[in-house]
């Protein structure tokens, strides 16, 4: 329903990002190539490559399914009480383990259950003498369902609250109990979207790094991403690191095929926007039911946070936020996560409009079908593609036109936002598709087209789902450590840097009063997400 | 939303053109790594001194660590602006030699004097410091006495160690190991491995499950309870002292072959074994200095384990054989 010429931008808009983002790859991958290592001193694919691999998978694929497993009830519980008071802060609280260093996140954790963790005094007092102890695959699942449920949890829920509203009166008035409710609305819906949520969970385990470290207890938990990175920085092999990421973006996306091949029914239906209503929500029983489901998430989310709160207090924290290094840092990292976020949102958009026009048409030719195909997996296998290749890469790439460091803020914000682009994708893709078929028939008819389309139609609706999207990226820019790290020099100071540079300079304090700056600023930026989120529904 | 990008961009880009705007003056470029540069560390500091002395500018350019540093130079190779490295440690030089990067220093170094008999006409030590066991001594009344009870020790008190694939005191781990087991080292990874409550990327991390008290005994530095005892006053962290000995991690600078003004930098490598650097080290490093410095070091320098012997590899033997003992330790630590 696209007239030519907005199929014809469509178009050009995927294939203009699909380019860049080729490029951009492809020539920090070919400028690693061309380096001459000399002879690789090492066999690539020996026993222990195979071990490293399977234990990636292993532990990826159970953290996968935990988080997936434990974020349902948690969605659909919060989807059926849409008006709670506190509601919004357990959204809010949910956008906060993303944010977070991995390292900050890791100590929080063990500080409700590691050896001398909350958890463990309690056993203690309780006359128990030898500690509980989480270190091998149940610290790596438990630290990744940590930081993957919330994220699962509120993807899954923005799938549910897109539902038309009609859905839940129709279902209450049709008398349906909790069980068919389930699996002929909410079911639907969620297998819709869980597919790609599970596709995003297990990119981002199988390349965890520094939580499969510390938690998992010793080498013979290594995923590929350790191996990646042992050979960029300490073997320097370059050659080598590009064969281990191509092994790692291979079997990955080979798993990531097979998991979003599963057939998906379309949900959508067409609605008049009335008011969210949960009439079956009301009922004692499923309040008293979704109560305890959330009081259990929240504590399971809040305890390892409290830690950090809590000996982030114990910080001087009003010498740290006065300090000259903390404003630089400050404004260094917001900087580059509001140009992470904008780029990640634009790119999106072009890979959405691209798709739809490709989805528009009757008879899509093979290329165009190719297409389609190309932007879908761009936008999900990027995140595989080690920060530290991209980095070194363009390192070597910008190396002849002189000094560098003056770009690296610019690599930076790209390298953070093609990290963040699967995560927009995921909160943009369903609600602009969803957006589309329900208007585009309808702007049509109007003649509706260009920007009075997107004024009227368009930002009324796509506005919060734009809202959230941008701030789940800066989020992820600022909660990252792993780009800078690799040109890091004393003009490029961001926060988690500055936490890391205290925590390697012994000001362990400082480091936890610097978490919880950015824990802060992370709410801050979770509540631009979900402003408005009071009102569910469009009146 | 695009004029917001645009003012975004174009603020970034003026960030960056502030910084490739550069003084007339002389200046000698010194690549370091962070925590060198850090406020606390010892550049700031040894920035304002030199600077009085030389009538130049120095700029620190600061990367992750010794090894990035390496690979920093490896990358930009022979059109790097680096005058002068500092911050590699011994185990790196035969591969920073190989790189052909570096030039002899030609400088006096008769006042160094770093135990382990290290001596190379290139690369100049400026700090040191044994690695050792740091323990909490709220939980330990009787720490380990040697490597031997280390390794032997109750399983249920655990230590938190460094990864040798990722960072330079997991290397010197390893590294003190070997020393001391030889080809027996297989056997006493497997026996230290119950012992070992995690293994971290690098010392940061194993140090921050240290102090949330999470673990009693770290791999770290004989040197970190001075920190302690200086900064926050608290003789609560104690280096265990090793009856066979301890490795020592030694830590150097050398001057670049494509130094632009290199009487400049062999007047920056002068001054850093010389009072007014090696004063600064101790108390911002947390190193023991490589010259004897012009004042005496605080008192809780005085407290520290002093070894009564020094193990030191030569880097080449390191670099020839880092590969197959680091896989003879991923099949002892993988196998518990």
């Amino acid at each position: 329903m696209l007239t030519t010429a907005e199929r014809r931008r469509g178009l050009a808009g995927g294939i203009a990002v699909l380019c860049l983002v080729a490029l951009f790859v492809a020539a920090a991958v070919s400028a690693l190539l061309a380096w001459d290592a000399g002879a690789s001193s090492s066999r690539l694919f020996s026993a222990y490559t195979l071990s490293v691999l399977r234990f990636t998978l292993l532990q990826a694929m159970l953290s996968t399914a935990l988080s997936i497993l434990l974020a349902v009830p948690v969605a659909l519980a919060l989807a059926r009480q849409p008006r709670f008071a506190g509601r919004v802060w357990i959204l809010r609280l949910m956008a906060l383990p993303m944010g977070l260093p991995v390292l900050i996140g890791a100590l929080g954790l063990l500080g409700i259950w590691g050896r001398q963790g909350l958890l463990n005094q309690i056993l203690a007092a309780d006359g128990r003498a030898e500690p509980v102890s989480i270190y091998g695959l149940s610290g790596i699942l438990l630290a990744h369902v940590f930081f993957n449920l919330p994220l699962a949890a509120r993807l899954m829920l923005a799938a549910l609250e897109r539902l038309p509203a009609e859905y839940w009166l129709l279902s209450t008035g049709l008398g349906m109990k909790r069980l068919s409710v389930f699996r002929f609305v909410e079911w639907p819906a969620l297998r819709q979207v869980s597919g790609g949520i599970a596709g995003l969970i297990f990119m981002l385990c199988a390349t965890s790094f520094t939580l499969v470290l510390v938690l998992g207890g010793g080498p013979a938990a290594t995923t590929l991403e350790v191996a990646i990175y042992q050979s960029l920085r300490f073997d320097f092999d370059p050659p080598r690191a590009i064969a281990l990421a191509f092994l790692q973006i291979c079997v990955t996306g080979l798993v990531l095929a097979a998991m979003t091949r599963l057939p998906v029914p379309e949900t959508t239906g067409t609605t008049a926007g009335r008011r969210l209503q949960r009439p079956d929500g009301a009922a004692w029983s499923a309040r008293t039911a979704d109560t305890l489901v959330l009081f259990a998430a929240t504590v399971f989310l809040m305890l390892p946070i409290a830690a950090i709160v809590a000996s982030g207090l114990k910080a001087d924290l009003w010498t740290l936020v006065t300090s000259a290094i903390f404003l630089q840092a400050l404004r260094t990292s917001l900087e580059i996560a509001a140009i992470a976020a904008a780029l990640a949102v634009a790119a999106s958009l072009g890979i959405l409009a691209g798709r739809g026009a490709v989805a528009d048409m009757k008879h899509p030719p093979a290329v165009a079908r190719g297409l389609s195909a190309a932007l879908g997996a761009t936008s999900a296998l990027v995140l595989l593609v080690p920060p530290v290749v991209l980095g070194t890469g363009w390192f070597l790439v910008l190396r002849p036109w002189g000094d560098v460091a003056p770009y690296a803020p610019a690599l930076v914000a790209i390298i953070n936002a093609l990290m963040a682009l699967p995560f927009v994708m995921r909160v943009l893709a369903p609600a602009v598709e969803t957006h589309r078929e329900r208007t585009s028939r309808l702007s049509a008819s109007l003649g509706l087209s260009g920007w009075s389309r997107l004024k009227r139609i368009d930002l009324p609706v796509l506005a919060r789902p734009l809202l959230t999207a941008t701030s789940f990226a800066m989020a992820l820019s600022l909660g990252d450590l792993g780009a800078v790290a690799l040109f890091g020099s004393s003009d490029l100071t961001t926060l988690p840097w500055l936490v890391y540079s205290r925590l390697s300079s012994y000001r362990t304090h400082d480091a936890d009063g610097l978490a919880l700056l950015l824990a802060i600023l992370c709410l801050g930026l979770a509540a631009l997400g979900t402003a408005g989120r009071r009102e569910v529904g469009h009146d | 939303m695009r004029k917001t990008l645009f003012s975004l961009l174009a603020a970034a880009a003026a960030l960056s053109f502030a910084a490739s705007a550069m003084a007339e003056q002389k200046t000698l470029t010194v690549y370091t790594y962070e925590s060198f540069t850090s406020e606390w560390g010892p550049g700031p500091k040894v920035k304002a001194a030199f600077e009085k002395t030389c009538a130049c500018t120095l700029n620190f350019v600061s990367v992750e660590d010794g090894v990035a540093l390496l690979t920093r130079l490896k990358l930009e190779g022979a059109g790097t602006k680096a005058d002068v490295a500092l911050g590699l440690d011994t185990n790196l030089i035969s591969e920073a030699k190989a790189t052909g990067l570096f030039a002899p220093a030609g400088i006096d170094t008769a006042a160094v004097k770093v135990p382990g008999n290290y001596a190379d006409d290139t690369f100049v030590p400026y700090d040191y410091a044994h690695f050792a066991v740091v323990y909490d001594t709220q939980v330990f009344k009787t720490p380990p006495k040697s490597l031997k009870d280390l390794v032997e020790g109750d399983p249920s008190q655990k230590i938190a160690i460094e990864d040798p694939r990722t960072s330079t005191p997991g290397l010197g781990l390893l590294l003190w190991v070997k020393s001391v087991y030889g080809d027996k080292a297989p056997e006493a990874w497997a026996k230290l491995s119950k012992r070992v409550l995690t293994v971290t990327p690098g010392w940061s991390e194993a140090y921050g499950l240290f102090t949330k008290g999470e673990v009693p005994m770290v791999f770290s530095y004989t040197t970190s309870p001075a920190y302690h005892m200086v900064e926050e006053k608290t003789d609560r962290y104690q280096a265990a002292s090793f009856s066979e000995g301890h490795y020592i991690q030694v830590e150097v600078a050398a001057m670049l072959k494509t130094a632009a003004d290199k009487d400049l930098a062999r007047q920056f490598l002068t001054f850093m074994i010389s009072p007014g650097f090696q004063d600064i080290i101790p108390t911002t490093n947390w190193m023991m200095p490589a010259t004897t410095p012009s004042q005496p070091l605080p008192s809780a320098f005085g407290t520290l384990v002093k070894p009564a012997k020094t193990f030191l590899m030569g880097s080449d033997e390191v670099a020839k054989n880092r590969q197959a003992w680091i896989d003879e330790w991923l099949g002892a630590m993988s196998a518990r």
